[in-house]
């Protein structure tokens, strides 16, 4: 099976690990990622102020992308991109009159009508539970904090699970052996974006869902953001100067987890 | 108008609102805001303009927490969004660049979305 795939700007730098490790998760499974051909940065947080579509092209454009290519779905894993490829999407979809507008002022593109489909890689993975299962050589032996962060679950209407309490996660890294830990913060954002103005506010939300992890047992957090991997993990040294006791937690990408078990 | 303005930016109903503070118990950043959420409403539609100068619409993370909580479907990441975006087009950017380290691209091309115009 080959699938479309739309890596976004992090990917390419400071997440390379993810993509690596996805890549190659992917491969074992007998899946190929199709990097699409030209790409643009998507923007990242989706714009929602009604009368500037201006900010929305961009996500637009990487769709129409997929299309002239001859996608009809793609697949994208970083939190922020898939929200905001989803939101468009959902737009074009939705919207005649925006999308009327869009298309009028990108001359130089076919139209969009959002028929193209943007699925998270949790949600191909879902679809192979067995196979994973079988290919499990290492079963992993660790207990696990599946953080979903809030891209992936809101709002309502782009959510790859259950948005109050996903499962999705769990799912695969149990198919991998893992143990997972009830974490009632898995939902809960990280801060964001925040961290580039008020470092404070992100240490205080990462303090917060590491500790609440830790208190329920986990021996790591695992993650699909790269911006919440970032925060949760580099933040950790900035947490130690205002709370002297605490002692953090690794945090891992799912794919770099599920990699290891089939890798053995 | 205040009201109308964030109404006209925001798509939202803010007379639906009616101030069940749930929005608020659910925020992940309400502790570093001045103003919760369900005050924010409150005080556009008192018409204070100061709601604009708080640090609320700067410290919300855009994580639609809120709005999915809402029993009355209102959404107030998209109010959060208008109340910046009446600044940012004044020609007035947030974003302090001397404080910018060493940060992934996603958070800066974010950064720069939210707090400049
Ligand atoms: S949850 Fe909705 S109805 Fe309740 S205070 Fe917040 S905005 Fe108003
Ligand atoms: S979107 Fe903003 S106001 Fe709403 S819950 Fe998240 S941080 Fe709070």
């Amino acid at each position: 099976m080959k699938i479309a795939y739309y890596p976004g700007c992090t990917l390419k730098t400071d997440a390379k690990n993810f993509e690596n490790a996805t890549i190659n998760l992917f491969k074992k499974l007998g899946v190929e990622l199709i990097e699409l051909k030209k790409w643009y940065c998507c923007g990242t947080v989706y714009s929602l102020t009604k009368d500037n579509l201006m900010y929305r092209l961009a996500a637009i454009r990487n769709l129409i992308k997929a299309k002239e290519e001859g996608y009809d779905k793609i697949t994208t894993l970083c939190s922020i991109c898939y929200n905001t490829l989803k939101q468009a999407n959902e737009m074009a979809r939705n919207d005649r009159e925006a999308m009327d507008k869009i298309n009028s002022f990108m001359e130089e593109e076919i139209d969009y009508d959002g028929s193209v489909e943007i699925i998270h890689p949790l949600e191909i993975l879902k679809n192979m539970e067995d196979k994973i299962r079988e290919n499990v050589k290492k079963p992993l032996n660790k207990k696990y904090a599946s953080y979903y962060g809030c891209l992936l679950l809101r709002p309502k209407n782009i959510a790859i699970d259950e948005f109050e309490n996903p499962s999705i996660m769990e799912r695969m890294l149990e198919a991998c052996g893992g143990k997972l830990i009830n974490f009632p913060l898995k939902n809960e954002c990280c801060g964001s974006y925040t961290v580039v103005e008020d470092k404070n506010a992100v240490v205080e939300r990462c303090y917060r869902i590491i500790s609440n992890a830790k208190i329920n047992g986990a021996d790591a957090i695992i993650t699909s953001c790269p911006l919440c991997h970032f925060n949760l993990s580099e933040i950790q040294e900035e947490i130690k100067k205002c709370y002297t006791t605490f002692t953090g937690l690794p945090v891992l990408y799912f794919t770099e987890v599920m990699l290891e078990a089939l890798e053995g | 108008m205040l009201a109308e303005k964030v109404e006209e930016l925001s798509g939202e109903n803010l007379y639906a609102c009616y101030q069940c503070g749930k929005c608020s118990a659910g925020c992940p950043m309400a502790e570093m805001m001045d103003f919760l959420p369900n005050q924010v409403i409150l005080l556009i539609l008192r018409g204070d303009e100061g709601v604009i100068d708080s640090k609320t619409p700067w410290i919300c993370a855009q994580c639609y927490q809120c709005g999915t909580r809402c029993p009355k479907n209102v959404d107030i990441t998209k109010i959060m969004e208008a109340l910046r975006a009446i600044k940012l087009r004044k020609n007035i950017d947030h974003l302090k660049i001397n404080k910018l380290k060493k940060l992934p691209q996603i958070a800066v091309v974010s950064a720069t979305r939210k707090y400049t115009g």
